[in-house]
């Protein structure tokens, strides 16, 4: 096997006290495409960052060609051909994709920027990344988020690196743009690229990887050939403890009869064409479907943060109309949002735990507008035991809890209102595997105790694993329900590319 | 990292320290210093007489301030403050020349128009979602238009009427001047509004994520108007004491007043994006700048030296703790 | 045609700034009382110019989501600062228009150095800032006083070729010198991606720093090239708080009505030139509809909201709520 070229030894890094990197390696080869697994909080991030300049070591060094390297800043890394491509983009909304891609150093004339060889040359970069679609003069903030992720991987590619990194880069792409991107990465690792990728969908770790590193708190773990271990022993190296079952029993039960909610030709902006639905109580009810396919704003519009919407929502058998997630989550309709993204949408990360968790619910732990300290304190004690939230106690600020933790309060802030329905956007993305499995047995718990809770969900092993049901969407239309055994891998796949059940090989199937 | 929660309750006076941050020590350090420096230019600096006076004199800013710093927290700002006090003031006067009844409803005329500016304000930020910078702007420019057509251009010639200035420069209690009274009340009320209420607890939310806070189900839009209309509603009251202290209203006497209201809350360790700041900060940031002001008139300071150390004081301190994060 | 549709796209609200001022100043001209001559032009021009140096500074400005409060001292100090030194020969005149716009720039360096490497917000700064340069107008001029070079100043206010204002050209200088050469440099596409997104355009590696560092000094210079030029216009240097919060205002007022956007990443400075005539017209239309001057700062501030509520009936049609939070 070929010798590293890029080594880092003894990195360490912390910030504030908490310790996210501790004396890490790495060994980086050419021509090979390296996943670098572990749960939140492990350390793949920071690692990351560090190689790409974007932080620097508290100790530790890095080699390359056998040189000691420091980077100073993003700019230092790429001129040393380490090339990142970001989750969170790293792309200007209100410029250009060719002003996107060549933002540091744009072909120049005379001082200024030569637009049309900028145009040109951010052509053949899109094309290179497997996108030949994309207009170079389309204003970022209006491609939809799957072209953008294109667009940053043009933009990485054009920097001509030696090292790419992937960091969580395909999580907001749909399935067929999946598809592109692993031929483009198989390509390149063959023109001798060195490729490192975070992702923690398996599938596409198994579907790409040569070799992979396993981090746990901060620390490598161990290397290893892809292929070589299973799917359990990966995920025990991850976690660090031996892996059980992933998902509670499903319960056989009757249900009552009438549905707590129930939805018919919901229709919004194009984007939803016409979804009826009911909801019994006690029902975990899964959406399923590729990315962008209506499934958010399903949840939106029940939650009333959508306007115009045509169609009518029925609760208890009477038709309500919810204006604002204040009328969503009164006494009368009972519902609750987990939101996509709990750091700009559901917490405020520099108040404190017990502000946060008691955010929602702050109507029902006053009298006249003040803040009963007692039944606030004792609300958020509840809480913090019910969900086993680990924090350096409840007046350090929510932000510096870690990411699963941080889901916890989220969630734990509804639940103190007792919700009837509970809507779930994507609730585990990006949560290690630990806090994941706490969270599936909250969820059979309460439906257990009554609640309907509707689940989103990106991870077919968590449909198939919760969810009594299974709605897939399609274009903004439910494509097929599957029940109970119906739920099988192959049949959500099928239904989510509108294929008939039964097409669809096993060995072929779109990674997802 | 420890278990669970805090199960013990924090004592009184960890719960009083907690919130105690940098900025604050640093102005109170201030406020002791400048009283030291004052006292070398002369004797009365630290005389309860001439602290007395600082202190009626500061409730003035100081309770302008405390509607600033509502908005503030908001992660907004108010440049409509001097219109306002001045329409408070000039509309108070106005109203009392009207015999019996306008005696009585002059006061309530005055914060009524604040009120209005307020929610104009409020509607125009939280509904329209334009910048509060300037639809502020725009709304101190028409309530200026306003005012000139009214007085003509020259100077109101209505007097403020007895109540105001028995508010504004009258003792209630023996030894405390009422200005001060109603600051202190005004500023008690305030703070318990923003430590003890869902109101003030909402304030903080929206500066530091408004969409979280609308998302837990909060009527952020309807928090954000009423936020405007008391600030708009405390600087209106201040111009009507201002009126009462001076026994007229005058043409742009709010002008002087929007500088050293931002900067009073800003150096008391309010965060001009929002989301954190305690009230006795401002507090001792109307104090701070009062005594600086004042100082600078005894030792007889030409207006330009004046302007200049003022800016130069604003910008220093806030460089010693008002300062961004690093990137990365 | 693809790449005319993206550029009416992208200069919608300079257009339309455009639209507006061609508008209303048809209507001025249509509207009066005598016949119109090229002094009425010169006339209207000189005060617009002047407004619309200040606020293609605050364009630049505004670009980076950031916001520049002591504009109008900036002007004020310069015009000051030029009624001392602008006087005498040739060579004296011309050394100290340089030395008026090096202080405006050194203004405006100071402006950014502080919010940049000092990290404090623009808003806060620019209002101390702004206190320190009014303290220095008032030193140089206590009361109203000066001088500035005869010739040069009638050159400069008149007319070239006897149809041209003088003033329009200095404008045209000023925006092809300094606005096109930082609109097409990278360090001007840095100034737009600061005010789009700054995390990104930090992780993309673009020269933030600079550009916004550039973005400042550059208003400064505009300002003072506005100082320079109001100076020739009154002849006397003169330090008036009123007249530096008006030129303040009416800044981001031209800024807002030429398209720019207050949140940074959008619009141009060409924009703000239109909106700073449009603005300027109002007055003019006042006077020729015989309206009483103590009418024209409610109809400015009118317009003012008028304009910044306009911009925002587009929120209208915003579907998702979440949009409103962005």
């Amino acid at each position: 096997m070929e010798t590293a070229f890029f080594r880092m030894s003894g990195v360490s890094k912390s910030y504030g006290g908490a310790l996210a990197l501790e004396r890490a390696d790495l060994a980086v080869r050419r021509g090979r495409i390296h996943a670098i697994l572990g749960e939140n909080g492990a350390g793949k991030s920071t690692l990351l960052k560090v190689m790409s300049g974007v932080v620097q070591p508290d100790a530790g060094t890095m080699h390359l060609d056998g040189r000691e390297v420091a980077f100073a800043s993003p700019a230092d890394a790429n001129a040393a051909g380490i090339v990142c491509v970001y989750q969170e983009l790293s792309l200007v909304p209100d410029l250009s994709v060719a002003d996107n891609i060549f933002a540091s150093n744009p072909p120049t004339r005379f001082g200024m920027i030569d637009r049309r060889a900028q145009r040109r040359q951010a052509a053949a970069a899109l094309a290179r990344a497997g996108a030949p679609d994309i207009d170079p003069l389309a204003k970022v903030r209006d491609l939809p988020l799957s072209r953008q992720q294109m667009v940053e991987l043009a933009k990485g590619l054009a920097r001509e690196p030696r090292i790419l990194i992937l960091d969580e880069a395909t999580s907001a792409l749909t399935a067929a743009d999946v598809a592109r991107v692993i031929d483009v990465l198989r390509r390149l690792r063959d023109e001798g690229l060195a490729i490192l990728f975070i992702s923690h969908r398996m599938h596409e770790v198994k579907a790409l990887a040569d070799e992979c590193t396993v981090y746990r708190n901060g620390r490598h773990v161990t290397s290893f050939a892809a292929g070589t271990r299973s799917d359990t022993e990966v995920i025990e190296m991850m976690i660090g403890r031996t892996y059980q079952h992933a998902f509670p029993a499903k319960p056989a039960r009757r249900l009552p009869a009438e549905p707590v909610l129930a939805c018919r030709d919901l229709a919004w902006n194009d984007v939803l064409r016409g979804i009826s639905f009911a909801l019994k109580p006690g029902e975990i009810l899964g959406l399923g479907g590729l990315d962008g396919q209506g499934q958010r704003e399903l949840l939106l519009a029940l939650f009333g943060v959508l306007r115009g919407c045509a169609g009518h929502i029925d609760i208890d058998g009477k038709a309500v109309s919810i204006a604002s997630p204040a009328a969503a989550r009164g006494a009368r309709i009972g519902m609750a949002l987990i939101p996509e993204d709990r750091k700009t949408e559901g917490l405020m990360l520099p108040m404190s735990v017990r502000e946060n968790l008691s955010f929602a619910a702050l109507d029902r732990m006053s009298a006249a507008g003040v803040i009963d300290r007692g039944r606030q304190q004792s609300c958020v004690d509840r809480m913090m035991e019910l969900l086993a939230i680990k924090s350096a106690g409840v007046d350090v600020p929510v932000g510096s809890l870690s990411g699963g933790n941080q889901q916890k309060v989220v969630i734990a802030k509804w639940l103190i209102r007792q919700p009837r329905i509970l809507l779930l956007s994507d609730p585990t993305r990006g949560i290690d595997v630990g806090t994941k499995q706490e969270i599936y047995q909250l969820l059979r718990r309460l439906a257990d105790e009554g609640a309907a809770i509707v689940f989103h969900s990106t991870d077919y092993d968590e449909l198939i694993g919760c969810c009594d049901r299974v709605l897939v969407l399609y274009e903004g239309r439910i494509k097929r329900e599957l029940v109970g055994k119906e739920i099988t891998e192959q049949n959500l796949i099928a239904s989510a590319l509108d294929l008939p059940v039964g097409q669809v090989s096993p060995s072929t199937g779109v990674a997802t | 990292m420890s278990d669970v929660s805090a199960r013990s309750r924090p004592t009184f006076v960890a719960r009083l320290t907690r919130r105690i941050d940098r900025p604050l020590v640093i102005a109170f350090a201030c406020i002791v210093a400048l009283l030291l420096v004052g006292g070398m230019f002369s004797r009365s600096f630290t005389s309860p007489e001439y602290i007395l006076l600082q202190l009626k004199v500061g409730a003035f800013l100081g309770i302008i301030a405390t509607g600033l710093m509502m908005v503030i927290l908001l992660g907004h700002i108010d440049l409509s403050l001097p219109w306002t006090i001045t329409a408070g003031a000039m509309m108070a006067c106005a109203v009392a020349g009207h015999g019996e009844f306008g005696r009585v409803a002059a006061i309530p005329a005055g914060i009524g128009c604040g009120v209005l500016i307020g929610v104009v304000n409020g509607v125009l930020v939280a509904f329209l979602r334009i910048p509060s910078m300037i639809a502020t702007l725009a709304t101190n420019a028409v309530a200026q238009g306003i005012m000139i057509v009214y007085t003509g251009g020259s100077s109101p010639q209505d007097s403020a009427p007895e109540a105001m200035r028995w508010l504004a420069a009258g003792w209630l209690m023996p030894g405390v001047p009422n200005a001060v009274v109603l600051w202190v009340v005004i500023g008690g009320a305030t703070m318990f509004v923003l430590s003890r209420t869902t109101f003030g607890r909402t304030l903080y939310a929206i500066g530091n994520t408004e969409r979280a806070a609308y998302l837990s189900g909060i009527n952020t839009r309807a928090v954000t108007v009423a936020a405007f209309a008391v600030c708009s509603a405390f600087a209106a009251f201040g111009g009507v004491l201002l009126a009462g202290y001076a026994s007229k209203a005058a043409q742009s006497m709010g002008d002087a007043y929007l500088l050293p209201a931002i900067a009073a809350v800003v150096l008391g360790g309010t965060s001009i994006l929002g989301g954190r700041g305690s009230y006795l900060g401002t507090v001792a940031g109307a104090i701070l700048i009062t005594l600086l002001q004042s100082i600078l008139s005894v030792a007889q300071m030409p207006e330009a030296g004046r302007q200049i150390i003022y800016g130069v004081v604003i910008a220093a301190m806030l460089l010693l703790y008002g300062r961004g994060k690093r990137e990365g | 045609m693809n790449g005319l549709r993206y550029w009416y796209t992208e200069n919608r609200g300079t257009i339309a700034a455009f639209g507006l001022f061609v508008l209303m100043f048809a209507i001025y001209l249509a509207n009066y009382p005598s016949a119109i001559s090229a002094n009425v032009i010169l006339t209207a021009a000189n005060k617009a110019v002047l407004l619309a140096l200040v606020a293609m500074a605050q364009a630049l400005v505004v670009l980076t989501a950031g916001i520049d409060l002591s504009v109008g001292m900036m002007l004020v100090l310069t015009n000051c600062l030029a009624s001392w030194l602008v006087a005498g020969d040739a060579l004296h005149t011309a050394l100290g228009i340089i030395g008026v716009l090096a202080a405006g720039a050194l203004c405006g360096a100071l402006n950014g150095v502080i919010i940049i490497y000092g990290r404090l917000q623009p808003i806060v700064t620019t209002i101390a800032t702004g206190a320190v340069f009014y303290g220095l107008a008032l030193l140089l001029r206590p009361v109203p006083g000066g001088a500035i070079n005869d010739d040069l100043g009638d050159a400069l206010t008149g007319k070239v070729a006897g149809v041209v204002p003088a003033s329009l050209l200095i404008l045209l200088a000023a925006v092809l010198i300094v606005w096109i050469p930082f609109q097409r440099s990278a360090i001007g596409r840095a100034a737009y991606a600061a005010g789009s997104s700054e995390p990104a355009a930090f992780l993309s590696g673009m020269p933030i720093r600079r550009a916004k560092f550039a973005s400042y000094t550059a208003a400064g210079l505009l300002a003072a090239l506005g100082g320079l030029f109001l100076t020739f216009f009154t002849d006397t240097g003169e330090a008036s708080l009123g007249s530096a919060n008006s030129y303040t205002l009416f800044s981001i007022a031209a800024v807002v009505i030429g398209g720019v956007s207050l949140l940074g990443g959008k619009g141009s400075a060409i924009g703000a030139i239109f909106g700073a005539f449009a603005f300027r017209s109002i007055g003019d239309l006042l006077f020729v509809f015989n309206v009483d001057a103590l009418w024209q700062p409610l109809f400015q501030g009118v317009i003012l909201l008028l304009a910044v509520t306009i911009g925002a009936c587009g929120l209208f049609r915003v579907r998702n709520r979440l949009e409103w939070f962005e």
